[in-house]
């Protein structure tokens, strides 16, 4: 089931917070006496006006419509949630997200996903530079552009651009996979463009899916990702950093 | 018979000295700088510069064995609803699984736990050895995040933001491929026998404004439940302290140069950061100016190595104490017993630093699964308390001399320098005068 839709499932009325009137702290709180199994799926939350650490180490399989903009570090650590901003996300959004997923409706500030080990990130604005950086197992898919030194150092996982990709695309990368359908102003240090396979063009269809991608076929992107030439320490290549 | 004149002796150059002359051919030979690990080896300014004046006609001391002197201490009552509570002043600082075996990880636990400290996770995530032997264990959250998740933070008793350490401010670290282990691989996420860099800054944060966002981020997440520690390697100590304070820190550690790492470049770990006796007294100033002395504690580390630089340590201002390198020896690392197999690595007991290669005679430093059986969990550990307990006696008995019920009532009135550099640094007057270089004008 695509992760946008998710929200929109849930069989009563959300548990509303609005943090005009409560703080955060009894929100992030409330997310977390949440016991496994509990019949409170649906939450939502009102004024976040740029809020840092909405909705963060959230550990159960909720479903959280944050209606804005939130500031850093949006569902940080989530593990299991579908967490919705209906608008943009500050720096951080989704960092170290364990498993679950995260939509940003608007755009995404810098280090977007940062970190993640694993779920769905999906930015259906633009992500600013450094977008993906040191992930190590999480998809993430940004229907927009993505700023410079995305990828950097990124270790596994996918990352999805819609639009294009600024400089130094994947620097230092290690196992991650890029998939970039516009264009790719530079490539960082040991990252170069890859065969499309049909494994890849299977892998980069079933996350369009997953992200509610409609009307672009997986055939449109290139693939990028480590040429493994910096993987273990060699002086001859102290040129290339 | 001839007349000779008289030969001069041979004369090698100070400058030029045989470890500079091995190192140049070493580098040309090789094409690649001297990575090791361990922290500054080069002669510094330390707390054996520094000495106590003990009680005389104008106090008067405790008697050793009879009165208390209280060794306690609790970090992190800023915001934590949770803090920690140590019964010595003398935790065990962060050193990685992967860096060091699994039961090298169990030991220090063991140790500490005995010893009513705490031990300290590393860049390489938290291990189940550590956690179920730790009873306080700290838990680093480190800019390369390897193994970093929400289970291991909420079962931490204390959370520790590592800015840098001691042994090279301002650089990441290296685990070269060859301790790179199928377990060490899978909880960094990374291929094995590749060289694993560790990030030297946060990904996801620069500066102090965004590590005030980022602290609130671990409250959140752990329900302000936490200590929060920030870790800093010895630069900028009054600067880097005022900033962690106002980021929110709970407790600020501050690493000299002395403090091991597990591997970096030698140019690095001896030409980066001050040493650690000039690192105390700026912090304990910062502190003091944001009147938050005693409130946020301050924890300092690099080359203690016994009770009398603890006592010393605390004297100065500073609340508790870190060991790294003296807690691996306790554990058996550099041990003669294993001179032989030193030798075959060309070094001898003692000098051996080439942790990064993961052949340690010792068990300690490896990955290997037939070297690291060398260590006895529940020996080392022990070892390890026993060594504490020594340090801790140590630091009391000299407490007491001073007329102190706690080690934390030792103060700078206590102590006096031997050579104008200590003086300096420490901020206590030359032995013999009442002159401390650079204040009052001189």
């Amino acid at each position: 089931m695509p992760a946008t839709t998710l929200s929109k499932t849930a069989a009563h009325d959300p548990r509303v917070f609005d943090l005009d009137q409560q703080s955060l702290r009894e929100l992030n709180q409330a997310l977390h006496n949440l016991a496994p199994g509990s019949n409170e799926t649906a939450w939502e939350v009102l004024n976040p006006k740029g809020s840092h650490s909405v909705a963060v180490g959230v550990d159960q399989p909720v479903a959280i419509d944050v209606r804005g903009s939130v500031g850093y570090y949006c569902g940080g650590m989530n593990s299991g949630s579908t967490i919705t901003v209906h608008g943009s996300a500050g720096p951080g959004v989704g960092e170290n997200m364990m498993s679950g997923s995260i939509t940003v409706k608007g755009d995404a500030s810098q280090y977007a996903g940062a970190t993640g080990k694993g779920g769905l990130l999906v930015i259906e604005g633009n992500a600013s530079s450094r977008c993906g950086i040191s992930m190590k197992g999480i998809d993430i898919v940004v229907h927009g552009n993505i700023g410079h030194m995305s990828a950097f150092m990124a270790q596994s996982g996918n990352l999805v651009v819609l639009g294009d990709a600024g400089d130094a695309l994947g620097d230092s990368i290690y196992e991650a996979r890029l998939f970039v359908r516009g264009k790719v102003d530079s490539l960082g240090a040991d990252c170069i463009a890859k065969e499309m396979r049909a494994e890849h063009l299977d892998l980069l269809q079933g996350l369009l899916d997953r992200a509610g991608v409609t009307g672009v076929k997986s055939s449109e992107f290139k693939r990028y990702g480590s040429a493994r030439t910096l993987y273990n320490f060699n002086i001859d290549n102290a040129d290339a950093y | 018979m001839t007349y000779r004149n008289p030969p001069t002796t041979p004369r090698k150059s100070a400058t030029f000295d045989d470890y500079t002359l091995s190192e140049i051919r070493r580098a040309a030979a090789t094409g690649i700088y001297d990575i090791r690990g361990a922290g500054a080896k080069r002669k510094l300014p330390h707390f054996d510069d520094l000495l106590f004046l003990g009680a005389s006609i104008s106090r008067y001391p405790l008697e050793g064995y009879r009165e208390r002197c209280d060794t306690s201490v609790v970090l992190g009552s800023r915001h934590a609803k949770k803090p920690i509570e140590l019964k010595i002043p003398i935790t065990i600082a962060g050193m990685s699984f992967g860096s060091l075996s699994g039961p090298a990880k169990e030991a220090l636990g063991r140790g500490a736990t005995l010893s009513g400290t705490s031990t300290t996770t590393g860049d390489g995530g938290m291990t189940e050895e550590e956690r179920g032997h730790s009873k306080q264990l700290v838990y680093q959250y480190l800019p390369s995040r390897y193994g970093m998740n929400p289970r291991d933070l909420r079962r931490a008793d204390a959370i520790e933001v590592v800015v840098g350490q001691g042994a090279k401010p301002g650089g990441g670290g290296m685990l070269l491929g060859q301790k790179i282990s199928d377990r060490v691989a899978e909880m960094r996420t990374l291929p094995k026998g590749i060289d694993q860099r560790s990030a030297s800054r946060h990904p996801d944060w620069t500066g102090p404004d965004d590590l005030e966002i980022k602290i609130l981020e671990l409250r959140e997440i752990t329900d302000w439940e936490k200590p929060i520690y920030v870790k800093v390697g010895g630069a900028r100590p009054y600067y880097d302290t005022a900033l962690a304070v106002k980021a929110g820190a709970d407790v600020v550690v501050v690493d000299g140069m002395q403090g091991g790492t597990a591997a970096t470049q030698e140019v690095f770990i001896e030409n980066v950061g001050m040493p650690t006796l000039a690192c105390i007294r700026p912090a304990v100033q910062a502190l003091q100016d944001l009147g938050m002395h005693r409130k946020v504690q301050l924890i300092v580390s690099g080359g203690i190595r016994n009770g009398a630089d603890v006592a010393k340590a605390l004297a100065l201002g500073v609340d508790a104490v870190s060991i790294g390198t003296a807690a691996l020896v306790a554990l058996g690392d550099n041990d003669p017993r294993w001179e032989a197999e030193y030798n075959e690595l060309g070094t001898t007991a003692g000098a051996y630093d080439d942790w990064h290669e993961g052949r340690d005679p010792a068990g300690i430093t490896t990955q290997d699964p037939e070297l690291m059986k060398r260590v006895d969990p529940v020996a080392a550990g022990r070892r390890l308390a026993n060594y504490l307990k020594v340090m801790t006696l140590e630091a009391q008995t000299i407490a007491r001399a001073c007329g102190k019920n706690s080690l934390h009532n030792l103060e700078p009135e206590d102590l006096v320098a031997l050579t104008i550099e200590a003086a300096a640094m420490a901020g206590v007057p030359l032995a013999g005068t009442n002159w401390i270089p650079g204040k009052n004008g001189f």
